[in-house]
């Protein structure tokens, strides 16, 4: 594409990764979250494949083709780590630690990041599914087939 | 509020309107995409934020990346 596409392309491109990883990380505070963030992301990997070419990002399927198998396999072993109780049980909520926060009662609150046990693990596993699995496709497409036919 | 509404679903029947209208199929993927834009601006005055995000990601960025890298690969005119 050309040199107006690309250099729009290079602003644009960190903003709106920020913007994806913000949707992913607040997924179980705000509006958005796994699927969305991933889904912003992946728009970037579309946007990145469109103005420079996609043999320039060709080794980049290595990386994108286990990442979504790994973020699909992380999202059900966290399903499982409940299964003691039910299948999808918080085993994380409440009991400390990185996410495990106890929500500060009572009444509303401005919104405390880490008191959502493995939901927020559980946004990322999806938000990292869809990203590699939305920019896997559009890469897949952009590679393969013929040249101005 | 009301007015909006009407504006935006208008706006949003013109760029569909359009995208069926174009001989170039690239302008038909950008009002495609354009109408795409404004839907998710009227999920959002519905208050529903949620679907607004999934729908300028997927229906005005993805979607349309896809159809350009297609038509990149094949002809960029409609025949008659």
């Amino acid at each position: 594409m050309s040199v107006i596409v690309r250099t729009i392309s290079r602003v644009v491109a960190p903003v709106a990764l920020a913007f994806g990883a913000y949707v992913i990380m607040h997924g179980h505070l705000t509006p958005g979250g796994g699927f969305q963030g991933g889904a912003v992301v992946a728009s970037v990997v579309a946007l990145l494949v469109v103005a420079f070419g996609a043999e320039r990002w060709k080794k980049w399927i290595k990386v994108l083709l286990p990442l979504e198998d790994t973020a699909a396999l992380a999202f059900v072993i966290l399903a499982f780590l409940g299964v003691g109780a039910t299948f999808f049980r918080n085993v994380l909520a409440g009991s400390g630690g990185l996410f495990g926060a106890p929500v500060p009662q009572p009444g509303p609150n401005p919104g405390a990041l880490n008191t959502a046990g493995t939901l927020p693990l559980m946004n990322w596993a999806v938000g990292f599914k869809v990203l590699a699995g939305l920019g896997a496709v559009v890469l897949l497409l952009a590679l393969f087939g013929r040249e101005d036919g | 509020m009301t007015a909006l509404h009407v504006l935006t679903l208008s706006l949003v029947v013109i760029g569909a309107a359009l995208a069926v209208w174009f001989r170039d199929l690239l302008a038909s993927v950008i009002a495609l995409a354009g109408a795409s834009l404004l839907l998710s601006l009227e999920f959002y005055l519905l208050q529903a934020p949620d679907v607004a995000i999934a729908e300028a990601g997927i229906g005005a960025a993805l979607t349309a990346a896809i159809y350009i890298l297609a038509i990149r690969k094949t002809r960029p005119k409609e025949e008659e």
